[in-house]
């Protein structure tokens, strides 16, 4: 074990996986010579030379394209968006190509798309959003989304191995932020296996990525008022751990969902509705969900504060259900 | 533009444990200009039949429900159309058979829902909630999203657990917001022994009314072996949708069950399936109380208008017999046991029709003499045939009394009003030869008018003995009436 930062348990992972695998390569926008817009690939061009550590031109389009092409004739390219918001531009690529391609012709693509996603530093509507419920609605992506640095390494490898297109959201305000103990050997965490973040009895927190640390320091504030929070962090939504879901809510029969994405569409509504179906006869309380407002990210630190869901608001919900 | 809106009017809740009630008459048609507190129509409920007052003044606007239907508490019934103002078409997609306006049938919902103990009766039918004749505004008409659903509302989790173990939900004193009971709630009322009854899966159908342990009883009055008969009409849905009507022998002919004749067959059917049920009888000598009665009775009449019966004498002997026996007062609740230090007295009352009784309750009757007693009984007998009865008249009965003697029976086996744990049957007074004992202590027989007396108890709660000891005092101070003390 060693302490690493979020971000460098990414990194850690990456450079693994192509110091064991020569199909591995990464491209994207300044991943080479600069390292990587935040430096998650500081060092890999001196590693693995720039055949291996790819500076793409500003086109994610080409990116994706690229990465897609490769993936077909047996690599395993890892593609950094600089920003997850720019993944639109690929959006063609990947959701008429990648994600339809092994359907449609056999054909496995195993390609990872690293996204920096996430709010909380005033980047603005550009730079701050979690589009993850965008393509976890488009069959044949795999949709990912690590909460600490252990999950972050261990899932990259995953995803990496993978034979679908992997779209890997890491949240940036996560990054610097966290710090814990992360294995200094290679190793993979499995898909579709929620993590219980915190056991608790009276109400079921679903949520994942930099939510499940808003959750928990919530469930901590409500230590004192004697509501026993758990907390379910998914790690990917496709696929999701239904079972796990469906069983911690008939435990407390109570579940609040809660994401970081805008509400409408957003993926919670899939995990709400499928709770309200399967597990109807175990709920004590109306489903609630806590997600950002149906706008875009807005830049003012003020206003980006009342967008994302805030310790104090989480806590608040949390409690309205405790007492419904 | 609302500045007098329309002031709607919704089935009452005539009592706890009646969900629904039927529209017997309309008192005044669309158009009709009506005063606050003027009846409006006439309904029946499986308790009570009564006059719907007008809660305001203006014209009646629409009639929604015509005579004759049967519709759930809280159902819209017509529209009154404030005085002044505009002839305004129907408030859109009204409010649904919510409570929403009437704060009468809002509040009726209010109390109940942990223990069933306040009977939660419904702003009384007659002396109607004063609102405002020109109606408050407009949010009276809009439904309040989670208002007073959230008091009676049973969630999936505590509906399925309820079924899967008998349970009340309406037994269960809840915790949640709005005294909802939550899951933990029935689970620990599960763990703490339950009162568990056979799984009824109606009940969780039945939100507004959650069949309550105080049922107001009704015993019988005077026709057969006499029968308690109280209507918590939980259940009373189901029997209404029952099935094409069958094919009729020749000879043979229909009619359909009044709400209360289906309240009194699910009632009596249900506490035979609750009570154990056990009768004992006793003989008793009322020369004294015949001949007090016959001191007393001119005097009462001329000075009161009130007729000392025999039944006042028995109620107010009974009464101050139960001091001495909390329990068969008393109630079985869940795994407790409740008692209580005042005894509200039911009596069966036969309605004039023949079809049907009720069980009006005189409260708090250990505070009665016996003046206080013939009067009680008199007044709420008068207004049970009267049909006069408000829904607070006929409950929170502790203890019943039945009498069927008024026909020369001389026994019977009563069923207990629910929750109740005992219900005493009187019968004629009648003249027999008697053994007593003469001023040498020899046996001598002497014409005695004997009375008998029923005590019909649930075993499960009152023993044999102690039923027997019951009785014993109850004719000792019946054959050494004391005047003084009464």
């Amino acid at each position: 074990m060693s302490e690493m930062t979020y971000l460098q348990a990414i990194s850690d992972g990456l450079r693994q996986e192509m110091r064991r695998d020569k199909r591995v390569f990464v491209i994207g926008e300044d991943v080479g010579v600069y390292g990587g817009a935040f430096k998650v690939t500081l060092g890999f061009q001196e590693e693995f030379g720039p055949w291996r550590v790819i500076d793409a031109p500003l086109s994610e389009t080409a990116i994706v394209g690229g990465c897609t092409g490769a993936a077909i004739m047996g690599m395993r390219p890892v593609a950094e968006m600089q920003f997850a918001d720019f993944i639109s531009c690929a959006w063609d690529h990947l959701v008429t190509v990648a994600a339809k391609q092994r359907w449609r012709a056999g054909t496995p693509v195993p390609i990872t798309v690293r996204l920096p996603s996430g709010g909380g530093f005033s980047g603005g509507p550009f730079h701050s959003q979690n589009p993850e419920s965008s393509f976890a609605h488009i069959p044949g992506l795999k949709v990912i989304c690590p909460a600490t640095p252990e999950d972050a390494k261990g899932l990259l490898a995953t995803a990496i191995q993978d034979p679908n297109p992997c779209l890997y959201f890491e949240h940036k305000h996560l990054y610097r932020r966290l710090k814990a103990d992360v294995p200094e050997e290679r190793y993979e965490t499995p898909f579709g296996k929620a993590r219980i973040h915190r056991e608790g009895d009276d109400i079921s927190v679903i949520t994942w990525g930099a939510m499940v640390h808003t959750a928990d320091e919530a469930a901590q504030q409500l230590e004192g008022d004697g509501i026993s929070v758990e907390i379910l962090d998914l790690r990917t939504l496709i696929p999701w751990d239904k079972q796990a879901v469906l069983q911690s809510v008939s435990k407390t029969s109570k579940a609040l969902v809660l994401h970081e994405d805008t509400q409408t569409g957003g993926f919670g509504g899939e995990i709400a509705a499928t709770i309200a179906e399967e597990a109807f006869e175990e709920l004590d309380a109306p489903i609630k969900r806590i997600a950002a407002p149906d706008t875009p990210v807005p830049f003012s630190p003020a206003l980006e504060k009342a967008f994302i869901p805030q310790v104090d608001g989480v806590a608040k919900g949390i409690k309205e259900l405790a007492e419904y | 533009m609302a500045t007098t809106a329309a002031i709607d009017v919704v089935m009452p809740q005539m009592g706890v444990s009646v969900s629904e009630g039927t529209i017997t008459k309309w008192l005044k048609q669309e158009g009709d200009p009506i005063a606050a507190d003027e009846a409006l129509l006439e309904i029946s409920t499986d308790k009570v039949d009564t006059e719907v007052p007008s809660p305001g003044s203006g014209v009646v606007q629409q009639i929604l429900v015509q005579e004759g239907e049967t519709v759930e508490v809280g159902t819209k019934l017509a529209v009154i159309a404030p005085e002044g103002a505009a002839p305004a078409q129907e408030e859109a997609p009204a409010a649904p058979p919510e409570p929403a306006t009437q704060e009468a049938a809002a509040e009726a919902e209010a109390p109940s829902s942990s223990e069933g103990e306040t009977p939660a009766p419904a702003e009384a039918p007659t002396p109607a909630p004063p609102p405002e004749p020109v109606a408050p505004a407009a949010p009276d008409a809009v439904p309040d999203g989670d208002g007073g659903g959230d008091r009676t509302f049973v969630s999936p989790v505590v509906a399925r657990i309820a079924s899967e173990h008998g349970v009340d939900v309406g037994q269960v004193s809840g915790t949640g917001r709005g005294g909802r009971v939550t899951k933990k709630d029935i689970l620990a009322f599960v763990e703490s022994g339950a009162p568990q009854q056979q799984p009824q899966p109606e009940q969780q159908a039945a939100p507004a009314a959650p069949p309550p342990p105080q049922a107001p009883p009704e015993p019988a009055p005077a026709p057969a072996p006499a029968q308690p008969e109280p209507a918590p009409a939980a259940a009373a849905p189901a029997p209404q949708a029952a099935a094409p009507q069958p094919e009729s022998e020749p000879g043979e002919s229909y009619e359909p069950m009044s709400a209360m004749r289906r309240g009194i067959a699910e009632h009596m059917r249900r506490s035979l399936d609750t009570s154990a049920h056990v009768t004992s009888a006793i003989e008793v000598d009322m020369s004294r109380v015949v001949a007090i009665r016959a001191k007393l009775k001119k005097e009462y009449q001329q000075s009161y208008g009130v007729n000392p019966t025999y039944l006042a004498f028995v109620a107010r002997a009974t009464v101050e017999t139960l001091r001495d026996y909390p329990w068969i007062n008393g109630e079985l609740r869940g795994d407790q046991i409740v008692t209580r230090n005042y005894v509200n007295l039911g009596f069966a009352v036969e309605l004039t029709d023949g079809k049907g009784l009720i069980v009006p309750v005189v409260k708090h009757a250990e505070g009665l003499n016996l003046l206080g007693m013939a009067r009680g009984i008199s007044e709420i007998a008068a207004r049970a045939r009267d049909k006069k009865l408000l829904p607070d008249d006929v409950q929170g009965g502790t203890f019943t009394i039945t009498n069927p003697g008024g026909y020369g029976t001389f026994h019977g086996t009563p069923v207990i009003s629910q929750p109740q744990a005992a219900i005493l049957g009187t019968y004629a007074v009648v003249k027999r030869p008697w053994v007593i004992q003469d001023d040498r202590g020899g046996d001598v027989i002497a014409i005695r008018p004997i009375m008998n007396l029923t005590l019909t108890y649930d075993h499960r709660l009152v023993d044999g003995a102690l039923a027997g000891r019951f009785l014993r005092d109850l004719r000792e101070r019946l054959e050494t009436w004391d005047e003084t003390n009464y």
